[in-house]
């Protein structure tokens, strides 16, 4: 398995770690406006899109002892883009879901953002969005949850009543 | 787990499934034929420090988790980045722990005792060895041998190159002492950069007579 390597993160102000996690939870619909004129030819595959399971580990707290989740599906590829050489970035993907589309875009940003030339292009209107709609979405969810908000009131005891109780006893 | 540099590495087989089955067959009639040159067809975008018919076979045989020695000159280049990438394999540094070995060349051929031999239960167990022929010294003349065992009509001669008379003396021991440990022993791909000649713990290794290594 890869993980994003630290020797090629950019000047840009996202971290590679960053953008790979925006990009995979990117609504496919602004990846395919941002992204079209880069997916008219078909890139290089180092990989092609294959979906499979992946085991997601939980700390109990987020400290404990790590303990085996659960699986999730995920959709991974690896590319260089069409016109690419050798020595040219990789971009990767991996998505949760069973989307051969996703990956093949979040990876062309991937490759895209790495490359020496209109970073700061594709940022401004391909992550910046992301992050917006992502939050968007997280707050209409939040309001959405807090509609249905109940309040539970707990009512202390009048003082005196435990005395009752072991009078009684 | 160790990020990987990912700016060297080549696709793999175009079409997995028949790339691999492609590969697979010819290994197995490299096997069946003992000195037999099998050619390889397979449409994948090899690694620039190793032969063609080498990584293909690798690419084919080897599974996530598979331990592959690789020779010193191998460790750290494209090759290694590219095995891994696309099978998921273990490299490992004890060459008797490894089910594969990849080896660049005669100067790099290790004892065979060094490697894992197999045991008499499971002599499957013993490592796969990949050796690329390919070009280390200069001017070498080609080696000749003869081939006799199993899958071998009367006899077979092989014409091998890149070879120099140390290593050939050392490789004719070498095989002899693996082929008196039958059943155990390792099996041997050597990897032109065309095809495979498969040499398995069955075949028996001589020099072809000395007036024919003159000619």
């Amino acid at each position: 398995m890869l993980q994003p390597s630290d020797s090629v993160i950019s000047t840009t102000n996202f971290s590679r770690a960053e953008w790979l996690a925006l990009l995979a939870r990117a609504p496919l619909d602004l990846l395919e406006q941002v992204l079209k004129n880069h997916t008219q030819q078909a890139p290089q595959w180092l990989r092609a899109p294959e979906t499979g399971l992946m085991m997601v580990e939980g700390r109990a707290g987020g400290t404990g002892e790590r303990f085996n989740l659960g699986e999730v599906t995920v959709t991974r590829c690896a590319l260089r883009l069409p016109n690419a050489q050798k020595i040219d970035p990789v971009g990767i993907a991996y998505v949760v879901g069973r989307s051969h589309r996703h990956a093949y875009l979040a990876a062309i940003a991937d490759a895209l953002l790495l490359s020496t030339t209109g970073q700061d292009e594709l940022e401004q209107s391909l992550l910046t969005p992301i992050k917006e709609r992502l939050a968007q979405q997280n707050s209409a969810r939040q309001t959405q949850a807090n509609s249905s908000k109940v309040e539970f009131f707990t009512v202390a005891r009048e003082s005196g009543a435990g005395q009752d109780d072991e009078d009684e006893a | 787990m160790m990020a990987m540099n990912l700016s060297e590495v080549g696709a793999g087989f175009q079409d997995i499934a028949l790339g691999s089955q492609s590969i697979f067959r010819a290994a197995l009639e490299a096997l069946s034929y003992p000195g037999r040159h099998v050619t390889v067809n397979a449409l994948f975008d090899a690694p620039a420090a190793a032969n063609l018919s080498s990584s293909g076979l690798l690419l084919a045989l080897l599974e996530p988790g598979s331990r592959l020695w690789l020779s010193p000159s191998l460790v750290g280049t494209d090759a290694a980045a590219w095995i891994v990438f696309h099978t998921n394999c273990e490299i490992t540094q004890h060459p008797s722990d490894a089910e594969f070995a990849w080896i660049k060349n005669w100067k790099e051929l290790p004892k065979f005792s060094s490697l894992c031999l197999g045991t008499d239960e499971y002599p499957d167990h013993s490592t796969t060895c990949v050796v690329d022929v390919m070009p280390s010294h200069d001017n070498v003349p080609p080696s000749l041998f003869t081939l006799t065992g199993p899958g071998i009509k009367d006899f077979a001669t092989i014409e091998l190159q890149f070879m120099s008379p140390s290593e050939r003396e050392t490789f004719i021991q070498e095989r002899a002492l693996n082929h008196a440990l039958f059943p155990c022993g390792v099996d041997l791909f050597l990897a032109t950069a065309q095809g495979l000649i498969g040499l398995p713990r069955t075949t028996c290794i001589e020099l072809s007579d000395e007036a024919a290594q003159c000619m």
